[in-house]
């Protein structure tokens, strides 16, 4: 049985770029271990909240790996992410 | 003349709501935004519904609450967060009208009669994609009134919480509005609900229906008034915001500021620390503002009785100046109350009102009591020059360093100017 899971705010360090207009494109993000995971594409960027872990920004749904992910500007200037907090595996 | 499409939105629980949504584990407890127990600002801010449901009061003392409410949590408030939601609200505002007239951090008028023609959405079509966005861009939830004048949207954004939109037609309004009691209606508070229900007058429809024989007897002019707003006769304009200004475009009638005290004043020293930050705190926005003042007032709050006793005096001359402001504030507050520990008081607040121009020509007078002004001016504009590099505790006056309290407190910087009354022009 899958235990149950949580989010919780992951700060990360990004590359992005930037065009001559401001507009910002994420490049790659690497995780708090070192790992380097390159965005292969930017499918949508749009403001919005989340819910799972609070705040707000503008939030890029990236493909990373083949798998879709959420991937958040801030309004402070930090990119975050929802990172998945798994519960004990075999938990009621 | 046709119907306008005015909208009301409120922001439900504002600053309790901002925290549950930037922190998720505070979700599905009772939240209350306290001010600081230890700064003796410890009431209740905002409060979520869950808070209020147990009986929790906004401006209640946190001890009471709770008391109420066991299991409280309390959080103390994030302005700058509060502000910045604030902000964002408004500009998700912005695209549906350029005629936006913000009421507080949690509240603003739209004016969106135009924006059919331009968008092609009716105002309630409006009122749901604004409440939509707000939940999807920020989180948070609004009510949402709509009307063609400003009293009646904000009755359908109070009738109706949380996350709701109302809209109040004139084919409606005397089954919605009509029927409420009159203390819903805006700007009716307790001691109005008490004179109107002495009068057999509960309801709006009643007030609507008043004579004006009883308005005039029971309420003077304010009464007919009221009873406009009831007959949904308001054609108050909604009032543009200024960006640059941060303030909607209205005439700034006076410039004040008070605070409450760490701990009683019960000494002049003490006293006097208070009001030099606060008068220097007036002066100083008055000369961002390019205004001067005539007139001067000082209100003390009395620690035993919580009650406020004010005085004010008219200046010779108009002034910006410090310590002009600050000697006749001080000056004010000496003859007003004994300042010793046998009347000890819990809040000062200083303000200068009857202003004009800064740069309006000034009649100089023989019996100038401050014959220094030049010098005097020249060394504001340093200090304010200062100030606005280093921040504003880097230069404090001297007699502010003789209380702790009045040395830790930024006056400017900790200022909020709440909404100005609808009836200011």
């Amino acid at each position: 049985m899958h235990g149950i899971e949580s989010r919780k705010k992951t700060y990360v360090e990004a590359v992005v770029d930037i065009d001559p207009d401001g507009r910002q494109r994420p490049l790659a993000i690497y995780w708090g271990d070192g790992r380097c995971f390159v965005v292969d594409r930017v499918l949508e960027s749009r403001r919005a909240a989340s819910m799972k872990v609070g705040g707000h920004g503008i939030r890029y749904t990236v493909e990373i790996c083949g798998r879709t992910k959420h991937l958040w500007h801030s309004d402070d200037g930090r990119w975050y992410v929802e990172e998945i907090v798994p519960g004990n595996a075999g938990a009621l | 003349m046709p119907d306008r499409d005015v909208l009301h939105s409120d922001i439900n629980c504002c600053y309790a709501q901002i925290e549950c949504q930037a922190r998720p584990e505070l979700r599905g407890k009772p939240v209350v935004v306290g001010g600081d127990e230890e700064a003796r600002h410890g009431i209740v801010l905002a409060k979520n519904l869950i808070a209020k449901r147990a009986g929790v009061k906004t401006a209640m003392a946190l001890w009471e609450a709770r008391k109420a409410c066991p299991g409280l949590v309390v959080v103390p408030p994030d302005y700058r967060l509060y502000m910045d939601v604030s902000r964002r609200a408004r500009e998700i505002y912005y695209d549906y009208t350029d005629r936006v007239e913000p009421f507080g951090p949690d509240e603003a008028w739209l004016d969106v009669t135009g924006t059919r023609r331009c968008l092609g959405l009716s105002p309630a079509e409006i009122a749901r994609e604004v409440s939509e966005r707000m939940v999807a861009e920020l989180g948070i939830s609004v009510s949402v009134g709509v009307s063609w004048n400003k009293i009646f949207a904000k009755f359908g954004s109070d009738y109706k919480k949380p996350d709701a939109v109302t809209v109040i037609t004139r084919e409606n309004y005397r089954e919605v509005v009509w029927q409420a009691p009159v203390r819903d209606l805006l700007y009716v508070g307790p001691a109005t609900e008490r004179k109107l229900h002495s009068s057999g007058i509960d309801t709006i429809g009643q007030l609507a229906c008043a004579s004006d024989e009883l308005l005039r007897n029971r309420l003077g002019k304010m009464g007919f008034v009221l009873r406009g707003f009831a007959r949904g006769q308001d054609a108050t304009e909604v009032k543009p915001y200024d960006r640059d200004a941060a303030d909607v475009m209205r005439e700034i009638k006076s410039y004040g500021n008070g605070l409450t005290a760490p701990r009683d004043i019960c000494d002049p020293q003490s006293a006097k620390a208070y009001v030099w930050m606060l008068a220097e705190s007036v002066a100083q926005r008055m000369r961002e503002g390019r205004a001067r003042a005539r007139t001067v007032s000082v209100g003390a709050r009395a620690a035993d009785d919580l009650c406020t006793r004010s005085r004010q005096c008219k200046l010779p001359v108009a002034t910006d100046v410090t310590l002009e402001v600050a000697r006749a504030a001080w000056g004010l507050l000496r003859e007003l109350e004994p300042l010793d520990a046998s009347h000890p008081l819990r809040g000062i607040h200083v303000r200068a009102s009857d202003l004009e121009p800064a740069d309006a020509d000034l009649q100089a007078s023989l019996f100038d009591p401050l014959p220094r002004r030049t010098e005097m001016r020249e060394l504001d504009a340093s200090v304010d020059d200062l100030r606005r590099r280093y921040g504003n505790k880097c230069v404090v006056w001297g007699a502010q360093l003789v209380d702790e309290g009045a040395a830790s407190v930024d006056a400017k910087a900790d200022n909020t100017v709440h909404p100005v009354s609808f009836f200011h022009s």
